[in-house]
């Protein structure tokens, strides 16, 4: 325990302290926050739907739950269902085998909801394309709002999609 | 030539890896794979083929990992009556790569105790194959009926907990079936294949130089392997040399891919036993690696760096230098971590007997990779088979025999350690020179394969190419293959709420196994 303690200590706060590295990023967090609080009260409750990607996306999402990023502090939460969502996030060009899971996923998560696509494939169907098994980007299945382009998008773009999408989307 | 092993011809396959090639009749198949497996020889992978642009049938392909290297065994198939004899009894993971190969091929393998779909759902209907080629990729079926008959548990007090394909999580997508009495896990069946989004097709759209760059994306998190892979495959097949700077820059890369997963996952490890310290400490250390990866090669997780005849971005001495110093510092904290996990009571608690593969049942149901290290599976092809760049630098091979969560932890700390001195003494050996060639043309039906030990474990990619840089006909394989129906077992008798963390001490890939 104490090493566990003196290891804590010994890190502090690592979440782009101030003055921050990546200016970018630090506009986006405050604005991020405030947009928020405006549109959904709170707190923003993302569900995360990997609609066929090569999880290259995954990764960078993933990332934006760490540390550096540390998404959970500004009040964007995952949260296991889509009925409690308020936002998908969609990865993957879609493929034709998750068409319907994807689908019912949508229509699961309650009005007024937002979508952001995630990646070169959500926005274009990237290298996949369309063909026998794959829809190619999420709007060809869904409505989006918002499409992040990327291979994988950096977790500052992606953050900077949700934002847009709040914005600007129809759930204000 | 003779094989060392089996007593038949085969032909050695150009390229940087040992292999050889052998045509044979369908009818000697059972008695060959029984003969393979009794000298200990590995099933690495299995796949159809189309011919009939070349004026054959169809084709079955095998891939067996012997002491002398990679024997691809090819056995043509009549146009008219495309089976042959199963071998699942004899390599029991050759049972859903059977089973894909008929959804996409349409080969079948007779007595077969399983002949349900596999990789197909709804997409395309059951009498439309769609590496034949006939099949235009563009070709939509109407979304079709998906029935799948899973094993029924009955008894007194069974009950199902299905699962998936959208998961709670950050996951990717696949079904979990769950037959369980009280919160004790009975049975766990898997679907995969919601993922599959016509790789191999696309394949055969693209020109050599274009492949490369899908390849990198059959499963994200091993793209380096992928990469690599896919370029040994290309310069077996145009006889292409790379320049020897450029395997020691794509031995730092595939180091550098290892340790940033094993990272992630040591993180997530401790996560899921709810101890988010770890998580977040692990993170961090990753953060790190993917911004220096940025930095020094222009990806954070090194997409598109490999490419066939070398690699696109060299390294300098002031960067080889930052890199050393980086790691250095990772290494050193990791250390620190590892103390503490080790002397974490509730987090060995939730490790050890968790999740159990014994190494019997590792060996016969052909457990791999790193999971396979974890359960006595005494193999790694950077040790196995030592080519440059790592012949300079003699790798240890990881070995652990519990089989269990705490077993897979092991497994990822010293393979974490062993990278780092890796990349160190890769990169104070970097030869001078160039760092890429061109890639010579090739002709219609020259082959390579390609085979790398990715941090989850070996990926292969077997390549037919057709004439004017074309591709013929590419199957990569994901060592997740053979290890999902293992996961299947090191459920049993464990209970629910320990399924994410045997799942993530796992950490399969769907996207690499769906294609």
């Amino acid at each position: 325990m104490y090493q566990l303690l003196k290891q804590i200590v010994k890190t502090g706060i690592v979440t782009e302290p101030s003055p921050r590295a990546d200016e970018s990023l630090r506009q986006i967090e405050q604005r991020l926050g405030e947009v928020i609080l405006t549109h959904f009260g709170r707190a923003l409750a993302i569900r995360h739907v990997d609609a066929g990607s090569c999880n290259g996306c995954e990764l960078e999402i993933h990332a934006m739950n760490g540390p550096h990023y540390n998404l959970e502090r500004l009040g964007i939460k995952f949260v296991a269902s889509p009925r409690h969502a308020d936002l998908l996030l969609v990865t993957g060009p879609v493929s034709r085998h998750m068409e319907s899971a994807l689908l019912r996923t949508w229509e699961a998560t309650p009005d007024p909801k937002l979508v952001v696509a995630i990646g070169d494939c959500g926005c274009t169907g990237g290298i996949f394309g369309e063909n026998y098994a794959s829809c190619g980007r999420v709007s060809n299945v869904i409505p989006v709002d918002v499409a992040v382009p990327g291979c994988p998008p950096t977790p500052t773009a992606i953050m900077q999609g949700i934002l847009t999408a709040i914005a600007t989307g129809k759930g204000k | 030539m003779r094989h060392a092993e089996l007593a038949i011809e085969v032909q050695p396959l150009p390229g940087a890896m040992p292999a050889f090639r052998a045509s044979i009749q369908a009818g000697e198949l059972r008695a060959l794979c029984e003969q393979a497996r009794s000298q200990k020889a590995r099933l690495a992978a299995l796949w159809g083929s189309d011919e009939t642009v070349r004026g054959g049938g169809y084709a079955l392909h095998l891939a067996l990992a012997f002491r002398s290297g990679l024997l691809w065994l090819t056995a043509p198939l009549s146009r008219e009556d495309p089976r042959y004899p199963g071998i699942a009894d004899i390599y029991a993971n050759a049972n859903r790569m059977q089973r894909a190969a008929f959804d996409l091929v349409g080969i079948q393998a007779q007595d077969s105790p399983d002949s349900r779909k596999w990789l197909r759902h709804g997409a395309w209907p059951q009498d439309a194959f769609p590496l034949r080629k006939d099949f235009d990729i563009a070709t939509r079926f109407p979304q079709g009926e998906d029935r799948y008959p899973f094993v029924k548990v009955e008894g007194e007090g069974v009950h199902e907990i299905p699962v998936g394909p959208v998961h709670a999580g950050t996951i990717e997508p696949g079904h979990f079936r769950f037959s369980i009495v009280g919160e004790k896990i009975l049975r766990l069946e898997e679907r995969l294949g919601y993922k599959h989004k016509g790789i191999e097709k696309r394949f055969e759209t693209m020109t050599l130089e274009e492949g490369a760059k899908l390849a990198g994306r059959v499963s994200g998190d091993s793209t380096v392997a992928y990469a690599w892979a896919y370029a040994m495959a290309v310069e077996g097949a145009t006889g292409t040399e790379p320049p020897l700077r450029s395997l020691a820059l794509r031995g730092i890369l595939l180091e550098l891919e290892r340790i940033a997963n094993h990272l992630g996952d040591l993180g997530y490890l401790g996560n899921d036993v709810a101890l988010s310290f770890g998580f977040f400490q692990f993170w961090r250390l990753k953060e790190i690696l993917l911004r220096l990866n940025a930095q020094l090669f222009g990806h954070r997780y090194l997409m598109d760096v490999i490419v066939p005849g070398g690699v696109s971005r060299d390294l300098s001495r002031r960067e080889t230098e930052l890199l050393l110093d980086r790691l250095e510092s990772i290494q050193g904290e990791a250390a620190t971590l590892k103390a503490i996990y080790d002397e974490h009571a509730g987090t060995q608690d939730r490790f050890i007997m968790t999740g159990q593969v014994l190494p019997e049942l590792a060996e016969k149901l052909g457990l791999t990779g790193l999971a396979g290290r974890a359960s006595g599976i005494r193999h790694d092809l950077r040790v196995d088979y030592p080519i440059p760049p790592y012949q300079q630098v003699e790798p240890r091979m990881a070995e652990h025999t519990r089989g269990d969560v705490a077993a897979r932890v092991s497994v990822r700390f010293e393979e974490l350690f062993e990278s780092v001195r890796l990349v160190q003494a890769l990169a104070t050996r970097l030869a001078p020179g160039e760092f890429r060639v061109p890639v010579a043309d090739c002709r219609d039906g020259s082959c390579g394969l390609g085979w790398v030990e990715g941090w989850r474990g070996d990926v292969l990619i077997a390549l037919d190419a057709a004439g004017a840089n074309r591709i013929h006909r590419l199957h990569p394989h994901d060592p997740s293959w053979q290890n999902w129906p293992l996961l299947e077992h090191a459920v049993m008798g464990n209970i629910v709420p320990d399924f994410p963390l045997i799942n993530k001490s796992f950490n399969l890939s769907y996207s690499g196994q769906d294609l």
